[in-house]
């Protein structure tokens, strides 16, 4: 029924499975959308924060899928500034997950503030000293970028493309996409720098803080580093899912390979600056406040050391290792566990970041404070990730976003 | 004049509070209340997301009888006047909207409720816990509108809001002298809710950049070290973080001075 | 964001933010702009340009 808006030379499953699948996902969704009314009608009373948490899943999870969307700015670095021409294959695919990424982000800031509608002084009055103004600017500009390389994908949809303007924008906008993709990496190495900054600023608050260069702690370089290593790590394993779900090969092995690679020694260096940075804080910067580095870790049900150790070594080092040894890395089992550990891994490092800096007492006559999320937070949580698996879905289905799907799955006849 | 030496005619409000004098009765956690017009919850056993502007903690030294003590400990926003007192403390500087604010002129850390948009960066900046946000509109018992001070605004839900050291009342205060004809106030002309209401009379206020106030005296701030106590008896909260509050401790009591800091083991073992 | 704002201060904060951020606004929007107005051009001469 819906063929003639299905690209040419592809085959796509029938129409009463996708809506079917589109319905499923879509009923989890209106629960997300649900819970949001909730939030928005009632306030934040409906979450489980309070005033030792201000910040907590939400932020979390914007953390989380902003380094997870930094696929899009990094890989567009490499196509488009780098000149790695093999990675035109994967892109399309990087942009998308970007867009989601950022849209959700954007979404679940408008959530996690008090007062939604004045959401807009962020800009008009501007502390530009506020990492989190640094953050709001770079974060909406690039999900301009975002949606200028969106566009052209859109306007390749075989309906679309046959309106000569159409046609012809598309066609002008890919011929400068360099120029795009150059401005959302230099917005994109701002913002998620700022993110990292976000607790690396806070000289209060110990477990947090971190010395810096000029204005910039060294979470900020570490938050951008990691999201440089981890995004194109979401990015390929959503690829691989994505394949498992469509029973097709839709990106051959040596882009991912060249990705992943990429990722991995980036993900190496990461390690070795995050190690170093932990070092350093454990040993001058936090005893220079009157902590002990036990003392993060101690005294609570839930924050142990095992936490530092997951996020290093079984989740830092271990991927690491896998992608930047070809043969493990050639290995689709050994590359599918590192691309899992290295995204828990940054999650988990966005988490730390910023709900663990907010459990630690500060004042020696305070106790932890632990959290956990409401249904109505979980749920706007989960929202996000129903809107993404959709706007894949769509996408999938009637856009040419795999340039090699047609040669990896040649139609009989 | 004598008081501006050094200052530029700026002043520095702060507070002492005498340790060894708090019953711990709250008094100024009501007065603060009720002047500052302080939202409360029909239901206010979970203390994490009521708000007490000032809020007094119980500390005890761990120890037991014999030797047993305790000691309460008022505690307001400390104001802090950040690294080198350049009024960068911790939560000025990370609001992405200029909604808190630190004046040079008073040294006192505002809070414009109309501009916050409640992203609660403040809060996790401050180690103090001194800001609150309203999780809920403030609802007041039947008739009780009417007994709300005036002179200061009711908070909407999804701000954060915190203690003011009494602003309006300093407001008020400049009015009455300029009205009068004067520039400076009389140190008695501004004082806090919570200062006045205490029976015990353990809270001092007052501007600690003049050396003829209570305040100044008590805790002989040191201007080279950020207003760092010389008096040996008193002590600021987290000294060590350098965020340079104005609200000075004085206690006689050694456990009491040292409650209010962190210490490492070996630190603690030489203590 | 703009001068007009009482925030506003020209000291070296303000300049580089606004510097860096103006300037990737511009880039981007002088890019779409571009694009949209040479698709315009180029649908009006009929021209069909060769897809990529």
């Amino acid at each position: 029924m819906d063929s003639a808006l299905i690209p040419q030379g592809v085959n796509r499953c029938p129409l009463w499975k996708f809506a079917l699948g589109i319905a499923i996902v879509g009923a989890v969704l209106m629960w997300g959308v649900y819970a949001m009314m909730l939030v928005w009608i009632k306030g934040l009373n409906q979450t489980n924060m309070n005033d030792a948490y201000g910040f907590a899943l939400w932020i979390w999870a914007d953390l989380s899928v902003i380094a997870l969307g930094g696929g899009a700015f990094f890989t567009g670095f490499l196509r488009y500034v780098i000149g790695i021409n093999d990675l035109k294959n994967i892109i399309n695919y990087a942009v998308i997950i970007g867009f989601i990424c950022y849209s959700s982000a954007q979404l679940i800031l408008g959530l996690d503030v008090g007062q939604p509608l004045r959401g807009w002084f962020i800009f008009w009055h501007a502390n530009v000293h506020s990492m989190l103004t640094e953050v709001a600017f770079c974060l909406t500009a690039y999900f301009g970028v975002l949606c200028v390389e969106y566009v052209p994908l859109l306007l390749e949809n075989r309906q679309l493309d046959r309106v000569p303007f159409f046609h012809n924008l598309s066609h002008n906008l890919h011929e400068i996409m360099a120029v795009f993709a150059a401005t959302g990496a230099f917005l994109s190495f701002f913002h998620q720098g700022s993110l990292g900054g976000v607790s690396g600023v806070l000289f209060a608050r110990p477990f947090g803080f971190r010395e810096g260069v000029f204005v910039w702690p060294w979470t900020f370089f570490l938050y951008t580093w990691s999201a440089a290593a981890c995004g194109p790590c979401f990015t390929i394993l959503i690829t691989k899912i994505t394949e498992k779900v469509t029973k097709k090969k839709l990106v051959k092995d040596n882009v991912i390979q060249i990705l992943a690679k990429i990722a991995g020694w980036m993900l190496a260096t990461y390690m070795v600056a995050k190690i170093i940075d932990t070092i350093y804080w454990a040993t001058v910067t936090a005893p220079s406040k009157g902590f002990d580095l036990m003392t993060f870790y101690s005294n609570n049900p839930l924050y142990g050391i095992w936490i530092l150790i997951l996020e290093l070594v079984v989740c830092g080092i271990v991927p690491a290792a896998i992608l930047i040894t070809p043969k493990w890395r050639g290995n689709p089992r050994g590359l599918t566990l590192a691309m899992i550990l290295a995204v828990i891994g940054v999650c988990l490092n966005r988490w730390v970041m910023i709900l663990q800096v907010l459990a630690i007492p500060v004042l020696p006559f305070e106790n932890w404070a632990l959290y956990m999320p409401s249904w109505q937070e979980i749920a706007t949580t989960i929202l996000p990730v129903c809107y993404g698996i959709i706007l894949i879905m769509i996408s999938y289905r009637y856009l040419p976003v795999f340039p090699q799907e047609k040669e990896l799955n040649p139609i009989a006849g | 004049m004598k008081q501006t030496q050094g200052n530029n005619g700026n002043k520095k409000f702060g507070m002492v509070i005498n340790l060894d004098l708090c019953t711990g009765c709250g008094s100024c956690m009501v007065a603060c209340m009720a002047e500052n017009n302080v939202p409360f919850k029909e239901d206010e056993t979970d203390k994490l997301d009521s708000i007490t502007w000032m809020r007094v903690y119980k500390l005890k030294n761990g120890k037991s009888w014999p030797n047993a003590d305790i000691c309460y400990l008022p505690r307001p926003c400390m104001h802090c006047g950040g690294h080198g007192d350049h009024g960068h403390s911790p939560c000025v500087s990370v609001c992405p909207a200029v909604a808190t604010d630190y004046s040079m002129a008073t040294g006192i850390v505002s809070q414009i409720y109309t501009r916050c948009f409640g992203c609660r960066y403040c809060m996790a900046a401050c180690p103090y816990h001194v800001r609150y946000f309203n999780w809920w509109d403030p609802v007041w018992p039947e008739g009780m509108e009417r007994f709300l001070n005036p002179d200061v605004s009711v908070r909407m839900r999804g701000v954060v809001e915190k203690c003011s050291f009494c602003f309006h009342r300093y407001q008020l205060a400049m009015n009455k002298a300029f009205l009068e004809g004067r520039r400076v106030l009389e140190e008695d002309e501004y004082q806090s809710a919570c200062t006045q209401a205490c029976p015990a009379g353990a809270i001092t206020f007052g501007d600690l950049n003049n050396p003829e106030h209570a305040v100044h005296q008590l805790v002989q701030p040191d201007p080279k070290h950020a207003g760092r106590p010389r008096n040996p008896k008193a002590f600021r909260l987290l000294e060590r973080l350098e965020t340079n509050p104005k609200v000075y401790y004085v206690s006689s009591r050694k456990w009491v001075r040292q409650s209010g800091d962190n210490y490492l083991k070996k630190e603690k073992q030489k203590i | 964001m703009l001068p007009f704002s009482f925030e506003w201060v020209w000291d070296m904060g303000h300049l580089l933010f606004h510097g860096g951020l103006w300037f990737a606004l511009n880039v981007i929007g002088i890019g779409v702009t571009y694009c949209v107005v040479k698709a315009v051009y180029d649908t009006m001469k009929g021209n069909s340009t060769n897809h990529h």
